[in-house]
Protein backbone atom coordinates (compact mmCIF):
# COMPACT_ATOMS: atom_id res chain seq x y z
CA UNK A 1 0.00 0.00 0.00
CA UNK A 2 0.91 3.55 -1.02
CA UNK A 3 1.84 5.80 2.13
CA UNK A 4 3.17 9.36 2.82
CA UNK A 5 5.23 8.78 5.82
CA UNK A 6 6.71 6.44 7.51
CA UNK A 7 6.93 5.68 11.81
CA UNK A 8 8.63 3.38 12.99
CA UNK A 9 7.39 2.00 16.54
CA UNK A 10 9.17 -1.52 16.92
CA UNK A 11 10.40 -2.26 20.36
CA UNK A 12 8.77 0.38 21.99
CA UNK A 13 5.63 -0.29 24.62
CA UNK A 14 2.33 1.25 25.26
CA UNK A 15 1.49 4.21 24.78
CA UNK A 16 4.21 5.14 22.89
CA UNK A 17 3.01 3.51 19.46
CA UNK A 18 -0.43 5.48 20.02
CA UNK A 19 1.62 8.98 20.93
CA UNK A 20 3.91 9.05 18.47
CA UNK A 21 1.30 7.99 15.97
CA UNK A 22 -0.05 11.27 17.29
CA UNK A 23 2.51 12.86 17.18
CA UNK A 24 3.43 11.90 13.53
CA UNK A 25 0.08 12.79 12.24
CA UNK A 26 -0.18 16.16 13.69
CA UNK A 27 2.34 17.79 10.78
CA UNK A 28 0.94 15.72 8.14
CA UNK A 29 -2.75 16.89 5.31
CA UNK A 30 -5.92 15.52 5.02
CA UNK A 31 -6.36 12.77 3.30
CA UNK A 32 -2.13 11.54 3.50
CA UNK A 33 -1.86 8.23 4.56
CA UNK A 34 0.76 7.57 7.57
CA UNK A 35 2.31 3.80 7.75
CA UNK A 36 3.44 2.96 11.90
CA UNK A 37 5.72 -0.20 12.15
CA UNK A 38 5.29 -2.09 16.18
CA UNK A 39 6.19 -5.09 17.33
CA UNK A 40 3.35 -4.45 20.45
CA UNK A 41 0.42 -6.89 20.78
CA UNK A 42 -1.45 -4.53 22.80
CA UNK A 43 -1.31 -1.92 19.32
CA UNK A 44 -3.51 -4.02 17.23
CA UNK A 45 -6.67 -3.21 19.72
CA UNK A 46 -5.14 0.64 20.33
CA UNK A 47 -4.80 1.48 16.86
CA UNK A 48 -8.29 0.16 16.23
CA UNK A 49 -9.30 2.59 19.23
CA UNK A 50 -7.28 5.08 18.20
CA UNK A 51 -8.74 5.58 14.93
CA UNK A 52 -12.08 5.35 15.95
CA UNK A 53 -11.85 8.17 18.60
CA UNK A 54 -10.06 10.22 16.80
CA UNK A 55 -11.40 10.49 12.91
CA UNK A 56 -8.19 9.00 11.93
CA UNK A 57 -9.30 6.04 9.42
CA UNK A 58 -7.15 2.85 10.22
CA UNK A 59 -7.37 1.82 6.24
CA UNK A 60 -5.68 -2.07 7.28
CA UNK A 61 -3.58 -3.56 9.20
CA UNK A 62 -0.84 -5.92 8.09
CA UNK A 63 1.39 -8.50 10.06
CA UNK A 64 4.73 -9.76 9.03
CA UNK A 65 6.47 -12.29 11.62
CA UNK A 66 6.08 -10.36 14.83
CA UNK A 67 5.70 -6.81 13.30
CA UNK A 68 2.59 -5.11 12.52
CA UNK A 69 2.09 -2.25 10.14
CA UNK A 70 -0.55 0.09 10.45
CA UNK A 71 -2.21 2.57 7.42
CA UNK A 72 -3.67 5.82 8.76
CA UNK A 73 -5.39 8.13 6.92
CA UNK A 74 -5.07 11.75 8.12
CA UNK A 75 -8.55 13.14 9.00
CA UNK B 1 -70.40 26.77 20.17
CA UNK B 2 -69.22 23.75 19.58
CA UNK B 3 -68.63 20.96 22.64
CA UNK B 4 -65.90 21.58 24.92
CA UNK B 5 -62.27 20.00 24.33
CA UNK B 6 -61.85 16.73 26.36
CA UNK B 7 -58.71 17.74 28.04
CA UNK B 8 -57.89 14.24 29.29
CA UNK B 9 -58.25 12.96 25.79
CA UNK B 10 -55.53 15.25 24.36
CA UNK B 11 -53.13 14.85 27.44
CA UNK B 12 -53.41 11.28 26.81
CA UNK B 13 -53.67 11.44 23.21
CA UNK B 14 -49.88 13.84 23.27
CA UNK B 15 -48.40 11.21 26.17
CA UNK B 16 -48.80 8.77 23.41
CA UNK B 17 -47.22 11.07 21.00
CA UNK B 18 -44.68 11.98 22.96
CA UNK B 19 -44.21 8.13 23.93
CA UNK B 20 -43.31 7.18 20.32
CA UNK B 21 -40.84 10.28 19.18
CA UNK B 22 -39.18 11.26 22.70
CA UNK B 23 -37.06 8.24 23.12
CA UNK B 24 -35.56 8.26 19.61
CA UNK B 25 -34.61 12.48 19.22
CA UNK B 26 -33.46 12.25 22.71
CA UNK B 27 -30.84 9.13 21.51
CA UNK B 28 -30.10 11.76 18.75
CA UNK B 29 -29.77 14.63 20.93
CA UNK B 30 -27.54 12.91 23.45
CA UNK B 31 -25.38 11.39 20.28
CA UNK B 32 -24.82 14.91 18.64
CA UNK B 33 -23.92 16.33 22.00
CA UNK B 34 -21.59 13.49 22.49
CA UNK B 35 -20.16 13.72 19.24
CA UNK B 36 -19.74 17.57 19.65
CA UNK B 37 -18.19 17.42 23.35
CA UNK B 38 -14.03 16.90 23.57
CA UNK B 39 -13.93 14.59 26.10
CA UNK B 40 -12.09 15.22 29.35
CA UNK B 41 -10.93 13.65 32.09
CA UNK B 42 -9.65 14.62 35.37
CA UNK B 43 -6.83 12.27 37.39
CA UNK B 44 -5.80 12.76 41.23
CA UNK B 45 -2.18 11.54 41.48
CA UNK B 46 -1.15 10.31 45.08
CA UNK B 47 1.77 8.20 44.75
CA UNK B 48 5.09 9.08 44.46
CA UNK B 49 7.20 5.90 43.45
CA UNK B 50 8.60 4.78 40.28
CA UNK B 51 5.68 2.13 39.84
CA UNK B 52 3.44 4.45 40.37
CA UNK B 53 4.37 7.47 38.47
CA UNK B 54 3.10 5.15 35.56
CA UNK B 55 0.05 5.40 35.27
CA UNK B 56 -1.26 8.86 35.20
CA UNK B 57 1.07 9.84 32.78
CA UNK B 58 0.32 7.05 30.24
CA UNK B 59 -3.79 7.76 30.97
CA UNK B 60 -2.94 11.60 30.63
CA UNK B 61 -0.65 11.35 27.63
CA UNK B 62 -3.20 8.92 25.81
CA UNK B 63 -6.24 10.81 26.67
CA UNK B 64 -4.35 13.84 24.97
CA UNK B 65 -3.56 11.71 21.99
CA UNK B 66 -6.83 10.55 21.92
CA UNK B 67 -8.21 14.53 21.90
CA UNK B 68 -9.20 14.55 25.15
CA UNK B 69 -8.54 17.57 27.41
CA UNK B 70 -6.77 16.38 30.48
CA UNK B 71 -5.81 17.58 34.11
CA UNK B 72 -4.04 15.92 36.46
CA UNK B 73 -3.81 16.95 40.08
CA UNK B 74 -0.87 16.07 41.99
CA UNK B 75 -1.32 15.86 45.93
CA UNK B 76 0.65 14.14 48.51
CA UNK B 77 3.42 11.81 47.26
CA UNK B 78 2.15 12.58 43.94
CA UNK B 79 4.20 15.70 44.13
CA UNK B 80 7.28 13.66 43.64
CA UNK B 81 6.32 13.40 40.06
CA UNK B 82 6.46 17.01 39.52
CA UNK B 83 10.04 17.47 41.06
CA UNK B 84 12.56 18.42 38.20
CA UNK B 85 14.74 15.94 39.23
CA UNK B 86 12.74 12.86 38.64
CA UNK B 87 16.07 10.72 39.52
CA UNK B 88 14.76 10.15 42.92
CA UNK B 89 11.66 7.99 42.22
CA UNK B 90 12.23 4.60 43.84
CA UNK B 91 10.36 1.23 43.99
CA UNK B 92 10.31 -0.94 46.89
CA UNK B 93 9.40 -4.71 47.13
CA UNK B 94 9.35 -4.34 50.81
CA UNK B 95 5.46 -5.19 52.00
CA UNK B 96 4.53 -5.17 47.89
CA UNK B 97 3.19 -9.09 47.24
CA UNK B 98 2.13 -8.59 44.18
CA UNK B 99 5.65 -7.33 42.69
CA UNK B 100 7.72 -9.79 41.07
CA UNK B 101 11.06 -10.33 41.73
CA UNK B 102 13.17 -11.30 38.46
CA UNK B 103 16.21 -10.32 37.03
CA UNK B 104 16.40 -8.33 34.11
CA UNK B 105 19.83 -10.23 32.33
CA UNK B 106 21.17 -13.39 32.42
CA UNK B 107 19.84 -16.24 30.57
CA UNK B 108 16.13 -17.10 30.12
CA UNK B 109 15.99 -19.74 32.46
CA UNK B 110 17.26 -17.36 34.90
CA UNK B 111 15.28 -14.40 34.38
CA UNK B 112 12.30 -16.76 34.76
CA UNK B 113 13.25 -16.80 38.34
CA UNK B 114 10.92 -14.99 40.79
CA UNK B 115 13.39 -14.51 43.74
CA UNK B 116 11.06 -14.84 47.16
CA UNK B 117 12.72 -12.84 49.11
CA UNK B 118 11.25 -12.54 52.65
CA UNK B 119 9.98 -9.12 54.13
CA UNK B 120 12.20 -9.60 57.16
CA UNK B 121 15.14 -10.07 54.70
CA UNK B 122 14.85 -7.41 52.85
CA UNK B 123 14.40 -5.02 55.57
CA UNK B 124 17.81 -5.12 57.23
CA UNK B 125 19.87 -5.41 53.73
CA UNK B 126 21.19 -1.87 53.46
CA UNK B 127 20.64 -0.51 49.85
CA UNK B 128 17.80 -2.94 48.83
CA UNK B 129 15.47 -0.65 47.41
CA UNK B 130 18.41 0.91 45.62
CA UNK B 131 19.49 -2.31 43.75
CA UNK B 132 15.51 -2.70 43.24
CA UNK B 133 15.15 0.49 42.35
CA UNK B 134 18.11 -0.31 39.49
CA UNK B 135 16.70 -3.46 38.52
CA UNK B 136 13.64 -2.52 37.58
CA UNK B 137 14.82 0.33 35.82
CA UNK B 138 16.96 -1.99 33.53
CA UNK B 139 13.91 -3.71 33.42
CA UNK B 140 12.06 -0.76 31.62
CA UNK B 141 14.34 -0.36 29.44
CA UNK B 142 14.48 -3.95 28.32
CA UNK B 143 11.13 -3.87 27.66
CA UNK B 144 10.47 -0.71 25.67
CA UNK B 145 8.67 0.49 28.23
CA UNK B 146 9.08 4.92 28.60
CA UNK B 147 10.84 6.40 30.97
CA UNK B 148 8.97 8.31 32.92
CA UNK B 149 10.86 11.57 32.33
CA UNK B 150 10.04 11.32 28.79
CA UNK B 151 6.07 10.05 29.41
CA UNK B 152 5.79 13.94 31.45
CA UNK B 153 7.63 15.10 28.70
CA UNK B 154 5.19 14.26 26.62
CA UNK B 155 1.99 14.77 28.75
CA UNK B 156 2.85 18.47 28.77
CA UNK B 157 3.58 18.72 25.03
CA UNK B 158 0.61 17.37 24.21
CA UNK B 159 -1.02 19.62 26.51
CA UNK B 160 -1.64 17.79 29.73
CA UNK B 161 -2.19 20.43 32.50
CA UNK B 162 -0.45 19.83 35.64
CA UNK B 163 -1.76 20.73 39.07
CA UNK B 164 0.24 21.20 41.97
CA UNK B 165 -1.62 20.79 45.62
CA UNK B 166 -0.46 24.03 47.68
CA UNK B 167 -1.25 22.05 51.29
CA UNK B 168 1.36 19.31 50.64
CA UNK B 169 3.79 21.83 49.05
CA UNK B 170 3.51 23.69 52.37
CA UNK B 171 3.10 20.59 54.46
CA UNK B 172 6.41 18.87 53.03
CA UNK B 173 8.09 21.95 53.41
CA UNK B 174 9.04 22.15 49.46
CA UNK B 175 9.15 25.14 47.66
CA UNK B 176 8.03 26.20 44.00
CA UNK B 177 11.25 26.01 43.00
CA UNK B 178 11.62 22.35 43.10
CA UNK B 179 9.30 22.02 40.28
CA UNK B 180 9.15 22.10 36.65
CA UNK B 181 7.77 25.48 35.74
CA UNK B 182 5.36 23.94 33.14
CA UNK B 183 3.11 23.62 36.49
CA UNK B 184 -0.21 25.55 35.22
CA UNK B 185 -1.48 26.77 38.88
CA UNK B 186 -1.33 25.48 42.80
CA UNK B 187 -4.34 24.99 44.35
CA UNK B 188 -6.57 22.95 46.57
CA UNK B 189 -9.46 20.93 46.45
CA UNK B 190 -11.76 23.61 46.22
CA UNK B 191 -10.55 24.18 42.79
CA UNK B 192 -10.26 20.97 41.83
CA UNK B 193 -13.39 19.43 42.53
CA UNK B 194 -15.57 21.39 40.12
CA UNK B 195 -13.26 20.40 37.49
CA UNK B 196 -13.92 16.92 38.43
CA UNK B 197 -17.76 17.32 38.31
CA UNK B 198 -17.25 18.44 35.07
CA UNK B 199 -14.96 16.12 33.29
CA UNK B 200 -16.29 12.57 31.71
CA UNK B 201 -13.66 10.53 33.75
CA UNK B 202 -11.90 11.32 36.78
CA UNK B 203 -9.72 8.82 38.45
CA UNK B 204 -7.98 8.45 41.89
CA UNK B 205 -4.44 7.40 41.38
Amino acid sequence: MQFDKELDACGLSCPLPILKTKKSLSDMTSGQILKVMSTDVGSVKDMQAFAKQTGNELLSTDQTDKVYAFYLKKK
Amino acid sequence: MGAPPDVALIDQQIQQRLDEILPQRLEQLLAERKANKTPSMTIIATKGTLDWAYPPFILASTAAALGWQVSIFFTFYGLNLLKKDLGDLKISPLGNPGMPMKMPFGPDWFRGINWNIPNAVQAVIPGFENLATALMKQTIKNTGVADIADLRAMSIEAGVKLIGCQMTVDLFGFTHDDFIPEIKEYCGAATFLPMAQDADVSLFI
